[in-house]
């Protein structure tokens, strides 16, 4: 059982009067997870709903080499697995704490019972759902229109020849680059594989400028 | 070394203290400090969680000679 306050600040149910969030609440449990705890598992059956109540936590995808992919990371408020427990299919990442973290859970089967009954709730997933449709479609656009990493690759040689500040975020490498943070950090992983660049600890140095040309052609 | 905070732009969500594993960030009086700067890995997960971009660890980028 959750209190209704504490569910009004999860976007779902933020329409609700308290006397919903309180028949609501009762199909609620919190649970706790340490860092590095695993949430679910990629291909596993969805039987619950989750929320953020404190912490983040990482969703990724790992390939069968076993490279890791992030996929998102959500914060408090925000809702995990969503995608499994509307079309029935099994969990599309996985999930873990990448801090301490506590969760308020419902069975998928108690959310899809409360959603039928309340439109108001029904639209809000809906226009989170689509909210998310949107960054997924840009990350879609990043990765296959958009090569992220030529840019990255011009961006280090310009500052390293030419610099106009002293050091650069990833943060400030995506806002020059057009892109979310995490795929200048993917990007910088990528040129480092291929032994184009080296990352030390606050420092990136450029072991081979001509094959960070030929990205950045 | 250590992380840029822009206290400015912080709202004090205290993501990135509890994402920092070598624990060097703290929140006092709601107030984001850094408490032992060189204890910073620049892991850069701080600046990864944080949503409001207030706290960043920015990278030289220099041609190896
Ligand atoms: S995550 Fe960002 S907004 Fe939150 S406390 Fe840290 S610096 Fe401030
Ligand atoms: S870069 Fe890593 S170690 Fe340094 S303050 Fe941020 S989270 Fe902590």
């Amino acid at each position: 059982m959750l209190e209704p306050g504490l569910l009004r600040a999860i976007p779902y149910f933020s329409e609700l009067s308290d006397e919903e969030l309180n028949e609501v609440g009762q199909y609620f449990f919190e649970e706790s997870y340490v860092r590095d705890e695993i949430i679910f598992l990629e291909g596993d059956e969805a039987r619950n709903l989750y929320f953020v109540a404190s912490g983040v936590v990482k969703t990724f995808k790992t390939s069968s080499d076993g490279k890791e992919q992030t996929i998102e990371l959500a914060r408090p408020g925000d809702v995990l697995n969503e995608v499994a427990v509307f079309d029935g299919g099994p969990n599309p990442t996985s999930a873990q704490a990448i801090t301490p973290v506590r969760l308020y859970k419902i069975e998928k089967s108690k959310m899809l019972a409360i959603i039928s009954q309340r439109p108001v709730i029904a639209l809000e997933v809906l226009r989170l759902m689509a909210a998310k449709m949107r960054r997924l479609t840009e990350l879609v656009e990043d990765l296959s229109f958009r090569p992220v990493v030529g840019r990255v690759a011009k961006i280090l040689l310009e500052q390293a020849r030419a610099p106009l500040v002293s050091r650069l975020s990833q943060r400030e490498m995506a806002a020059m680059a057009g892109t979310a943070r995490e795929m200048v950090s993917r990007s910088l992983k990528t040129l480092e594989d291929e032994g184009a660049i080296k990352m030390e600890r606050n420092r990136v140095v450029i072991l081979d400028p001509e094959a960070l040309e030929r990205r950045a052609a | 070394m250590r992380p840029l905070i822009n206290l400015d732009k912080c709202d004090g969500c205290g993501l990135c203290v509890a994402v920092c594993c070598s624990n060097i960030l703290k929140m006092v009086d709601k107030n984001l400090v850094i408490v032992d700067g060189d204890g910073c890995d620049w892991c850069a997960l701080c600046e990864a969680v944080c949503i409001s971009g207030a706290i960043v660890c920015p990278l030289e980028i220099v041609l190896n000679s």
